[in-house]
């Protein structure tokens, strides 16, 4: 495969499709490809995916327990049979 | 109640519970505010409750809750899809980098000052900064950068292109940066001496 030769301002117009998993074929590669000669870009695709792994961790809470037993509640609501439909029993 | 309904209604509650941390974490930072978050969640399970069977795939019982939990809060933020996109931003927040600012190559061998500014973050800092960001940007970097969707799933579940998609979330990370930027300032975690930043 042939992996085109890409500059500085080309690499970081890419990095966050680069990142994100959005960039494909010669594009991808020619960023990978990139970053494996440059220190500099290298360093700021480092930060970019550390911070992007930072935001991750916002993605899950503690959820207050009598928050879960509402949900539980409230689905022991919804499925119970007399919510669906009569009494077939 | 039937078997097969039997087993409806335990996978489902199984399901729910399952993904009630994202959902909680997702709506809290989509309404900024936690009981809002809560009845959001509360709203975003009824609803899928009763479109259950337009679920055709369990597997995709993620994706498919948090597309109504978005919907949801769309739907009550009156959130217009179509919208055009807001006034241009000043050139100084239209392609804002952390990196940039502190990044001096000249310092490099006796520093890292971008490893030390990620190191002393703290959630409530990238909290802060996120919620700072206005709801048309905020809603697509929680998608690209909390769950990790890809930008077709974000067009999809926000109903834009998705062009439109990228340029958002390109918009949303700048104005995001600048919030944790000055964030970090407030609470004195930028790293020091910096020479390049006036703000």
């Amino acid at each position: 495969m042939n992996t085109q030769t890409i500059g500085c301002e080309e690499a970081l117009r890419l990095l966050a499709e680069y990142l994100d998993g959005e960039l494909h074929g010669s594009e991808h590669t020619s960023v990978e490809h990139h970053l494996k000669m440059c220190r500099s870009c290298f360093s700021r695709s480092e930060f970019e995916q550390r911070l992007k792994t930072e935001l991750s961790h916002l993605g899950r809470v503690d959820v207050r327990p009598g928050f879960e037993q509402q949900i539980r509640q409230l689905i022991t609501q919804f499925t119970a049979p007399t919510s669906k439909a009569p009494h077939d029993a | 109640m039937d078997a097969n309904a039997s087993d409806l209604a335990g996978w489902f509650e199984r399901s729910v519970l399952g993904v009630l941390p994202d959902l909680v974490a997702t709506a809290k930072r989509l309404t900024r505010n936690a009981a809002d978050a809560e009845d959001l969640v509360a709203e975003a399970v009824a609803k899928a409750w009763i479109a259950i069977a337009t679920l055709k795939d369990r597997e995709r019982f993620r994706g498919w809750i948090f597309r109504i939990l978005t919907n949801e809060y769309l739907v009550q933020r009156r959130y217009r899809l179509s919208s055009p996109e807001p006034e241009p931003l000043p050139d100084d927040m239209i392609d804002f980098s952390i990196f940039e600012r502190l990044h001096q190559p000249f310092l490099l061998w006796w520093s890292n000052p971008e490893k030390e500014f990620l190191d002393k973050l703290l959630r409530e800092d990238l909290e802060r900064a996120i919620d700072s960001v206005p709801e048309m940007f905020r809603v697509v970097v929680i998608f690209a950068d909390v769950h990790g969707l890809s930008y077709q799933e974000i067009a999809d579940t926000i109903g834009v292109p998705i062009g439109t998609v990228r340029s958002r979330l390109a918009r949303g990370r700048s104005l995001l940066q600048k919030a944790l930027w000055e964030h970090a300032r407030d609470a004195g975690v930028r790293p020091q001496p910096r020479n390049r930043d006036a703000t």
